[in-house]
Parts: structure tokens; sequence; C-alpha cells
């Protein structure tokens, strides 16, 4: 798994690829626990590269969602989201927790 | 096959299974199935069973027959009864959402048959039978 934080005027698009299960997913929800650290709060999580995801890994962006939207000072949005993983997000009953898009162009003005 | 019960062999048993499924004929999408529910086992069984021992290990055996893939993983860790998980509330908001038993309810969503026998003696096997669509 690789993590990359880019950070825009009004909010941080997180890229994270390859593969987030029990292993990797600490170091995903540290990607996203930085961005709230340093006050930034309206997040889009590019999934492009993203080959697997597991429930761990649904916990970290359920965590993050909640942090994000205390106080109404942002979200977490998904972005290019793989079928599969859509799939199983569908499966645990995630996706109306989260707003997706398809663009990450879209979703950063989106803020 | 036996593995280190720690999540960095995570990716080896999803490998493995994915291996034996794609020679019995099945397709991505239940390729894809097969591993989270694999995962998801796999994961619980280190973290809750094991507790995060980094000695312990599982046996892990993938076999199809005909059209019937059955995945099995017993460990001698803490004793696992699945009536005392609770569901997850798939409807409660992102305030009330629990996360506790997702795994579970991923694997009995993901396979047509998910079964834990525990016995103090031989610990717990669990099964879990998917058959090709």
């Amino acid at each position: 798994m690789e993590v990359t934080t880019q950070e825009f005027k009004h909010c941080d698009l997180i890229k994270v690829k390859g593969r987030v299960d029990s292993s990797t997913a600490p170091e995903f929800s540290k990607a996203l626990d930085k961005a709230n650290e340093n006050g930034r709060f309206k997040i889009a999580v590019e999934m492009s590269e993203l080959e697997y995801m597991s429930s761990a890994g649904f916990r970290a962006l359920l965590a993050s969602q909640r942090n994000c939207k205390r106080y109404n000072r942002g979200e977490v949005v998904l972005v290019a989201v793989p079928v599969r993983i859509r799939e199983a997000l569908e499966l645990a009953g995630f996706t109306e927790l989260f707003k997706t898009f398809d663009d990450p162009v879209i979703a950063v003005g989106s803020f | 096959m036996t593995f280190p019960a720690r999540f960095d062999f995570l990716d080896e048993i999803r490998e493995f299974v994915a291996q034996v499924a794609r020679e019995g004929g099945f397709n991505d999408k239940e390729i894809y199935s097969l591993q989270l529910a694999a995962d998801e086992a796999a994961s619980n069984i280190i973290e809750h069973a094991y507790a995060g021992d980094p000695d312990a290990d599982f046996d892990v055996s993938c076999d199809v027959y005909g059209d019937t893939l059955t995945i099995t993983m017993r460990d001698t860790g803490k004793p696992f009864n699945p009536s005392n998980v609770k569901l997850p509330n798939l409807k409660a908001g992102l305030s009330e959402r629990q996360i506790g038993g997702l795994g579970l309810y991923l694997m009995r969503k993901l396979m047509d048959e998910v079964h834990y026998i525990s016995n103090p003696n031989t610990g717990n096997l669990l099964t879990m039978i998917k058959r090709r669509g």
C-alpha cells in the first residue's frame, strides 16, 4: 500500500494505492489523522489504483468520516472507487455514508 | 497450509485462496469475494482468537470439488462463538454505526455457508463454502 497527500486550497486529496488490509490499514489511518492534525477536515480519498480493501480499511474511513463531520467542519468523499471495492462497501452498508465521485477534479471542486 | 498469526501474512493467504479459486474456474468477482472472506476470517483469528500473540499460527485449507470451493481455518486460540457477535446495524447513521462484527457479517454475505465449531480440545474450526455462479 502507498498513501500520498496533496493539499489543495479547499481540501486534501489523499491517494491510496495497492492493498489496504489489517496489516496496512494503520498507515492509511495515520494519513487521514495527519490531515486532521493539520486542521484539514475536507478530504477526498482517491482510489483509482486501489486493488483491495478489507473491513479494516472501511473502519479507517468511518473513523475519519466521524472526525471530519464533527462540528460541520468537513467531510470525507471517495473518488474513482474500483468496482469490486464499491461492491464490498455496498455490502457493508457504507455507500450511504460517503459521497462518491468519478473524477478527482470534480471531487476537489465540490468543497 | 500453516500461516503465522500475523497480519503481514494476509497477502499470502489471499493469494493462496485466489490461486485455488482461479484454477477451479471461479470468476474475478467471485475470487475477490473469496479473498475478502478469507481475509476477514483470518484477521479475526489473529486479532481475537490469538489477541496478537506473535508466535501463534493457524491452518488454512482451500479446495475445490466440482463447483464448490471450501475454505477451512483451524486455530487453537480463544474459543469463538459467533452467536455472541452482535450484527452490525447497516441502517444506523454515521454516529451510531458500530464497526464490530462487520468482518463476520461480510463473510456471511460473501460466502454461501459459514460454520464455526469450537471445541475445548481441538480448538476452533471455521468452514466457509462458496459455489461457482
